[in-house]
């Protein structure tokens, strides 16, 4: 219960600060689905991935090898972090989900319930 | 940022409507906070520096360090390359495609007083750091008044 609060006040302090919205693909077959995300710059330490009710939350924390007393001149990505939150649906499995994070770039598998496979039924003429 | 897509049923309190709010105003004149879609091409840039280098950080996830080519030309800082496609297995259906893909290619002019013989680039998360040094003559010095 209490771990539950904590959870709760981190991501929405997280959300009230700002966060970059990673770009994501998600491809869907009869197996499953497979997200992709783009998350550059963030290690795989800092990486979260987290199930809350019926959502996915992804998100990360931006670790850039900055030297010391460096001053931004631009910055296309102005959020030392990223976030975002999907809602799942009941056909996946997330207990058999596996991910991946390598050069900033999530991949995601979700497969699909076992009772949400896909079924031919086959159609007998009377 | 997750409100902008997926509102809750029971706002939580005034200020973090107005906040989401704002986002999404923002947001709709592309004005947010937004990594997405790349507007302003790809790789995203941050550029920094410091009295004795130039920092460039390339937000580039998923490529293959080796295949990315950096050159320093003419006051130009090139970077190009190319990210290949996600393969879509047949009889699969693409339901958010937002990731760049393609050849891609960002100059970003320099300043005079960086040294090109001194340019050293490494790939570390997907962000590709090109650090370059200022020449030292152009270096600031303090000098001592006796």
């Amino acid at each position: 219960m209490n771990d539950n609060t904590a959870v709760t006040r981190t991501s929405e302090a997280a959300h009230r600060e700002g966060a970059l919205l990673p770009p994501v693909d998600v491809i869907e077959d009869a197996r499953g689905i497979i997200l992709y995300a783009d998350l550059p710059g963030v290690p795989k330490e800092k990486l979260n991935l987290q199930v809350e009710d019926n959502s996915l939350i992804i998100s990360g924390d931006l670790a850039l090898d900055m030297p010391e007393g460096m001053e931004a001149s631009h910055a296309d990505v102005s959020q030392p972090r990223y976030r975002r939150v999907f809602t799942l649906s009941r056909d996946l499995d997330l207990e058999q989900a596996s991910a991946e994070f390598a050069n900033g770039e999530l991949t995601l598998r979700i497969p699909k319930a076992a009772h949400a496979q896909p079924r031919r039924i086959e159609v007998r003429a009377a | 940022m997750a409100t902008t897509y997926y509102r809750s049923l029971f706002p939580r309190d005034l200020f973090a409507e107005i906040d989401s709010l704002q986002r999404e105003m923002q947001q709709a004149l592309g004005l947010g906070p937004s990594i997405r879609g790349f507007t302003r091409g790809f790789p995203a840039l941050n550029v920094g520096g410091t009295p004795g280098s130039l920092e460039i950080y390339a937000f580039a996830p998923g490529i293959d360090p080796a295949s990315i080519d950096v050159q320093v030309e003419k006051g130009m800082l090139t970077i190009a390359g190319e990210r290949k496609a996600v393969e879509v297995p047949e009889a699969a259906t693409v339901h958010i495609g937002e990731r760049f893909a393609g050849t891609f290619r960002r100059v970003l002019p320099l300043p005079d007083d960086i040294d090109s013989n001194a340019v050293e680039g490494s790939y570390r998360d997907g962000v590709l750091h090109v650090r370059i040094q200022r020449r030292e003559e152009a270096q600031p010095r303090r000098i001592t008044i006796h």
